[in-house]
C-alpha cells in the first residue's frame, strides 16, 4: 500500500482525492527544497515526511542541504534569538562570516528546480541565483518582534523572492511581495506520533528509570532558553509543594543549534537536588518521545517564543492535556479553556498544572477537544494541500483561481 | 418511489481548496478596524465572514465572523460583537453589500459609545486581515438525476458543499446556490430548489449542512 493511502483511515478518502487532483496539476514541476539541516528541528523533520509523500502525489520533489561551518551557525543561531526579539551583538564581522558561507553555498548548490523552496534564514541568500525559475522563503520562526537590524539585513534577500510564508498571522508585516499563511502540522503515522503499545511505553520509563507512581509533568523540547526550561522547573517545584509528581525534561539538540549543551547544563544545575526531575537528552528518538508524551499526565510547553510549537500538536494528538505559553503559533493550537490551557508566566503555569491535575476529568475533555482540532487542521495532509496551492498560487495571481 | 427525472445537464461536482494570503495589515482599535474593512480587498471581507465554516467543523455554534468574535474577545464590546453577529449574512447577495453592512454597523455602535473608540488590543491580539485565495477544481463526481446526485452528496468532501453552497453564490454572485440552480433548471423541480435555497447553512456546521440537504433530497424521492 503507498504510504499516502495509509491516512485514509485517518482523514477520509476524499481529503487523498483531493490532494491527487492537486498533484496532477504540478506534473512536470520540480520542486527544490533547501535548507540548513537533514536531521533535527521542526523543519527536517516536516520534509522528511512530506518529501516522499510528495513524490507519491507525482510531485517531483528533492531536497538539497547548504553547508556551513561552526562560525556560520553560530552566527546563524544569532540570527535565530534576534528574530526572536532577544538582544543579541550583531557585529559586521558575524554579517561578513554568513556572506562568506553563503557565497559558497551559491557557488555549490545547484537551484535546478522549477520552484526554489527556501526554508528559514541560513540559506536565503540563496536567492541571489535567482533565474526565471520561482522562489519561495519558508520562515519558519516567529518575527512578530524581530530585532530590526537582523530582519534589515535579511529584508533585502526576502523582497527578491516571489512570495513568503508564514507560520502564524502575527509574524506577518507589510511586504512587497505575496505572503501565505501555512502553520506546519505534525505526521499521525510516524514514529513520534504512531499509536503505541503499553508495553513500548512501559519499557521506555524502565530504560529510563521513571516509575508510574506519581504524576508526570513532561516537556519535550531541544534545550534551548527560548524554551524556559529552567521555567519549567520553577513551575514544576511550585506544584510539588501541594501535589507530590515529577517532571521529564526530554529533547535533542540540532546540528545547527551550537548552544544547546549550554543550556543543557543549566538545566542540570537548576534540577540537581531533586531525584523527581528526570533530564533526558534523546538524540533523535522518536520512539522514546512519542512513549514519554503517551505515559505524561500533562505535558507543558513553557516557550518564551516560538515559530510555532508542534510538541504541543504533537501532545494534543495523544489527547493529552496541555499548558502552553501564549506565544508565536500556539494560540492557533490551543483556544484557553477549550482545548489547553494558556499561560504567560511561571506563576501562570504551575496554577493551570494544578488545576489540571486536580481535575482529572476536565484535563481529559481539553485533552479531546485538542485531539479533535489537530485532526482538522494540523495534520500533515492539510500542509501537503497548502503547499501544493502554494505552488500553484506562483503561477495564478488571482483571488479566485479556476483550475477547470 | 417515483420514477427518477434525468437532468438535462448533469450536475458536475467542483470543490474548492483555499490558502491564507496574508496582508500585513493590522488593527488595534475599532477605529482602525473599520478603517481597514472599508478600504482591504473583498477577500479579506469574504475571508473573516466564512473561515470558521470550514476551520471549525466540530464546533457549532461559532461566531459566524472573525470581526465579531474580536471585538468580544478582545475589545470586550460584547454589544457590538452582537450586534456583528447576528449580521444575517445569507440576506447579502455580494460581498461588497456585506462590507458595507458590517461597517455601518460600527459606525453606528461608535456612534452611540465614543468611548470604545478609546479601547485598543493588547500587544500580540490585534487584528490580522487575512485574504482568502480559492482553488476551484472539477471532481470526477457527476450526477443525471436525484439519487445519483445523494449518493455522490454522501462522499464528496465538505469543502466541496461548501463550495456549491457558499462561495457559488456570495462570491461569483450567483443568484442562488449551485444545488439549487442545477434542480431548479435542469430538472425543473422548482419546490426542491426552493427548499434548498431556504436553508441558512450559517448556522450549521458543514456536516450537518450535509446530512440536512441529503434528508431533504431524500424525502423528495422516496
Amino acid at each position: 500500500m503507498a504510504e499516502i493511502e495509509k491516512y485514509t483511515s485517518l482523514v477520509g478518502q476524499s481529503i487523498i482525492d483531493d490532494l491527487k487532483l492537486l498533484g496532477e496539476r504540478l506534473k512536470g514541476k520540480i520542486i527544490q527544497h533547501i535548507n540548513s539541516t537533514p536531521v533535527g528541528g521542526g523543519v527536517a523533520e516536516i520534509l522528511n515526511r512530506m518529501v516522499p509523500l510528495l513524490r507519491e502525489l507525482e510531485v517531483d520533489t528533492r531536497w538539497d542541504v547548504i553547508k556551513g561551518g561552526e562560525q556560520f551557525f553560530g552566527v546563524t543561531k544569532k540570527f535565530h534569538n534576534a528574530l526572536h526579539g532577544r538582544t543579541e551583538e550583531i557585529t559586521q564581522r558575524d554579517l561578513e562570516i554568513f556572506m562568506e558561507a553563503s557565497q559558497q553555498n551559491i557557488e555549490s548548490v545547484d537551484t535546478y528546480g522549477d520552484i526554489v523552496f527556501i526554508h528559514d534564514p541560513q540559506p536565503i541568500a540563496m536567492v541571489k541565483k535567482k533565474a526565471a525559475n520561482k522562489w519561495l522563503w519558508r520562515c519558519h520562526i516567529d518575527v512578530s518582534n524581530p530585532n530590526v537590524k537582523v530582519w534589515g539585513f535579511l529584508m533585502d534577500f526576502i523582497v527578491q523572492y516571489d512570495s513568503a510564508v508564514f507560520s502564524a498571522p502575527a509574524f506577518s508585516r507589510k511586504l512587497p511581495i505575496r505572503q501565505f499563511l501555512i502553520p506546519p502540522s505534525i505526521d499521525p503515522l510516524s514514529d513520534k506520533n504512531k499509536e503505541l503499545p503499553q508495553e513500548t511505553i512501559d519499557s521506555v520509563l524502565r530504560k529510563y528509570g521513571i516509575k508510574k507512581d506519581k504524576p508526570i509533568i513532561t516537556q519535550i523540547s531541544r534545550f534551548d532558553r527560548l524554551k524556559d526550561p529552567v521555567g519549567v522547573i520553577e513551575a514544576y517545584l511550585q506544584v510539588k509543594k501541594y501535589i507530590n509528581c515529577q517532571l521529564i525534561l526530554a529533547g535533542g539538540t540540532a546540528e545547527d543549534d551550537p548552544e544547546g549543551f549550554k543550556v543543557l547544563g543549566e538545566v542540570k544545575e537548576k534540577a540537581k537536588n531533586d531525584p523527581d526531575i528526570h533530564i533526558l537528552l534523546l538524540p533523535q528518538n522518536d520512539i522514546e518521545v512519542n512513549a514519554l508524551q503517551r505515559a505524561s499526565d500533562i505535558i507543558v510547553q513553557k516557550s518564551i517564543k516560538e515559530g510555532f510549537g508542534l510538541t504541543v500538536a504533537e501532545a494534543l494528538w495523544k489527547a493529552k492535556p496541555v499548558v502552553a505559553s501564549n506565544v508565536g503559533g500556539i494560540p492557533l493550537q490551543i483556544k484557553h479553556k477549550y482545548s489547553g490551557l494558556l499561560c504567560h508566566s511561571v506563576q501562570g503555569a504551575s496554577f493551570a498544572i494544578k488545576q489540571l491535575l486536580s481535575s482529572p476529568g476536565y484535563a481529559k475533555k481539553l485533552g479531546e477537544n485538542g485531539r479533535e482540532h489537530i485532526k482538522n487542521n494540523f495534520l500533515i495532509t492539510r500542509h501537503i494541500r497548502d503547499y501544493m496551492l502554494l505552488f500553484l498560487s506562483l503561477y495564478h495571481p488571482e483571488d479566485v483561481v479556476h483550475l477547470c | 418511489m417515483p420514477e427518477l427525472t434525468r437532468a438535462k445537464e448533469p450536475f458536475r461536482f467542483c470543490t474548492r481548496l483555499h490558502l491564507s494570503e496574508l496582508t500585513g495589515l493590522r488593527a488595534t482599535t475599532l477605529g482602525q478596524l473599520l478603517a481597514l474593512i472599508k478600504e482591504v480587498p473583498g477577500s479579506c471581507i469574504y475571508h473573516h465572514t466564512h473561515r470558521f465554516l470550514q476551520q471549525h467543523q466540530f464546533l457549532s455554534p461559532e461566531p459566524p465572523n472573525d470581526f465579531a468574535f474580536w471585538v468580544t474577545d478582545i475589545l470586550g464590546e460584547d454589544e457590538l460583537g452582537e450586534r456583528l453577529v447576528s449580521i444575517d449574512t445569507i440576506q447579502y447577495s455580494t460581498i461588497r453589500d456585506l462590507r458595507e453592512k458590517i461597517a455601518s454597523t460600527i459606525e453606528s455602535y461608535l456612534d452611540d459609545n465614543p468611548l470604545a473608540k478609546l479601547k485598543f488590543a493588547r500587544l500580540g491580539e490585534e487584528f490580522h486581515f487575512i485574504k482568502s485565495i480559492s482553488f476551484i477544481l472539477p471532481t470526477n463526481y457527476v450526477a443525471y438525476d436525484l439519487k445519483e446526485f445523494m449518493e455522490v452528496l454522501k462522499k464528496i468532501t465538505i469543502d466541496s458543499i461548501y463550495f456549491h453552497i457558499f462561495e457559488a453564490r456570495l462570491r461569483l454572485e450567483k443568484p442562488t446556490n449551485d444545488f439549487s440552480f442545477w434542480i431548479e433548471n435542469s430538472l425543473e423541480d422548482k419546490e426542491l430548489a426552493s427548499n434548498l435555497s431556504s436553508l441558512d447553512p450559517y448556522t450549521s456546521t458543514l456536516d450537518d449542512l450535509r446530512k440536512k440537504i441529503i434528508r431533504i433530497v431524500e424525502r423528495r424521492i422516496s
